[in-house]
């Protein structure tokens, strides 16, 4: 199978190791970063690609745009993995719809074209029988789309909560350990490269209410935005808030919710008693999903991370190979 | 809720079967032999929970099946919820805030930890809100809100009621 690498930082490099040392029958006949790319059917060198990158910053020549990439190599699939816009869901979203309007089936790690046009996108695959996968975008190596959409199929999703946010997640279990305030606990984060320079899409629960969109609006079928999310961040935490939480055996995490029937999506601070499943260390991902015949389910796992998030990458990818491009 | 009854021969399993029938929970069943008291009439005190609108009923049963039944306790308010806020509790009118739930007759703060550490930063509080049912509560949770809206206070709510 020929796929094409757009985004060739930590995820697309995590993906070509992959693709480089494991035996996987994936060729990459084509790949680019926001400022090179390379294209050769007969496949590129990964090995020098991934030096190249690692010596200059590029992965292939700067006459060639990843635009170019997607209109001219020969591939089966597009692994769209370019850094986020929320604001446009661009370029993904013209990458994406390039691949789809030329056969190409595309597999992604972005959030910004399936959480603004996830609708759109899918019905144009279907239009051009190609196939659209997106497990990366939510909790990074857990399998929670795929386990959702066929491991609980058939079942009726009453309530979804969950810890979406590694960054979040960190900052609360140093508040919670150590005492730390707030700042102390972020300044740890970004010493350790969990969280950004700017944290903002983080720590005010943005980036958890993205997730909770696409899968608001993919496994559950609800018509959601993100205007739609009442979001509320961790910010303004106090230490004092994790001690009087502590004092009742409990503690404090950022939460993502949504109750399909009542429509409510809410992203916010909640008060968790500390046995529950969804109490996480870390930068650990954790979503409880309540089934009607399943029961309660809940999953745990990285949910950032080069090699975490090439692995849903990977696993969508073999997922349309073993459907779709058999053979070739 | 506490029931007190007479107990003669039989009363006790004649008291039991209707409240467990109404979908009552039986806590303790206290069986005191007072010295003053006679063989053939003891007090029984029965604890227990019962989903709200049922006691009239209860009681008709307990009439029906011969059961006396001397005196009732007080009803407990057995939902409760702890929340924690954030903000500038003090100069936002702390006890308006309580007074907010209190007023509404259906549910009350019954506990509250405040923690402040500097003048001028934003302190912390602990508060139990207590109400007879789930639906009192969620109304009283939503008026916190709103609340905490109008004072830019943050409100930190459980993820389940305990």
């Amino acid at each position: 199978m020929r796929i094409v690498l757009l985004g060739f930082g930590s995820v697309g490099q995590g993906i070509a190791r992959a693709i480089h040392t494991k035996d996987l029958g994936i060729t990459i006949t084509g790949c680019a970063d926001s400022r090179s790319g390379v294209v050769d059917d007969a496949g590129i060198d990964i090995g020098a690609a991934l030096e190249r990158k690692q010596k200059t910053g590029y992965c292939g020549d700067t006459r060639i745009t990843p635009m170019d990439v997607v209109a001219t190599a020969e591939y089966d699939v597009l692994v769209e993995v370019t850094p986020t816009n929320v604001t446009t869901g661009e370029p993904a979203s013209s990458h994406i719809r390039t691949a789809i309007e030329r056969g190409k089936h595309v597999v992604t790690s972005n959030k910004g074209p399936i959480a603004l046009a996830y609708r759109d996108l899918q019905a144009a695959a279907r239009r051009n029988g190609v196939c659209l996968k997106y497990e990366a975008t939510v909790c990074g190596a857990i399998p929670l789309i795929n386990a959702m959409q066929e491991g609980l199929a058939g079942n009726t999703v009453t309530r979804l909560l969950g810890v979406l946010n590694g960054t979040c997640n960190y900052i609360l279990t140093r508040m919670s350990e150590e005492g730390l305030t707030y700042e102390q606990a972020l300044m740890e984060a970004r010493e350790l490269g969990y969280a950004e320079a700017d944290p903002t899409y983080d720590v005010k629960g943005i980036d958890a209410a993205i997730k909770l969109v696409i899968l608001a609006n993919t496994v559950l079928h609800l018509d959601k935005t993100l205007d739609d999310v009442e979001t509320t961040g961790i910010d303004l935490l106090t230490p004092d808030a994790l001690r009087l939480a502590d004092e009742q055996d409990c503690t404090i995490r950022l939460i993502g919710e949504i109750v399909p029937g009542d429509g409510v999506l809410r992203v916010s601070p909640r008060i968790i008693p500390k046995t529950h499943p969804l109490v996480v260390e870390g930068t650990l991902n954790a979503v409880t999903v309540e089934t009607d015949m399943a029961g309660e389910i809940t999953f745990i796992g990285r949910g950032a991370g080069s090699t975490e998030t090439a692995s849903a990458v990977i696993s969508d990818l073999l997922s349309i190979r073993d459907r779709y491009v058999q053979g070739s | 809720m506490k029931l007190e009854m007479r107990d003669t021969p039989g009363q006790l399993v004649a008291a039991l079967k209707p409240i467990s029938a109404l979908g009552g929970n039986i806590i303790a069943v206290i069986h005191q032999r007072d010295a003053s008291s006679t063989a053939e009439s003891l007090d029984v005190q029965i604890v227990l929970e019962l989903p709200e609108g049922r006691l009239d009923r209860l009681l008709e049963m307990l009439k029906a099946e011969g059961v006396n039944v001397v005196r009732i306790g007080e009803e407990r308010l057995l939902h409760m919820s702890s929340l924690i806020l954030i903000g500038h509790l003090m100069h936002t009118d702390l006890s308006d805030t309580v007074d907010r739930i209190d007023r509404t007759g259906f549910a009350e703060v019954t506990e509250m930890s405040l923690v402040m550490p500097a003048i001028n930063a934003p302190s912390s509080a602990r508060i139990t809100i207590r109400s007879v049912n789930a639906e009192d509560m969620r109304k009283a949770i939503d008026i916190l809100r709103a609340v905490a809206d109008q004072k830019d206070i943050l409100i930190i709510e459980p993820l389940e009621e305990m």
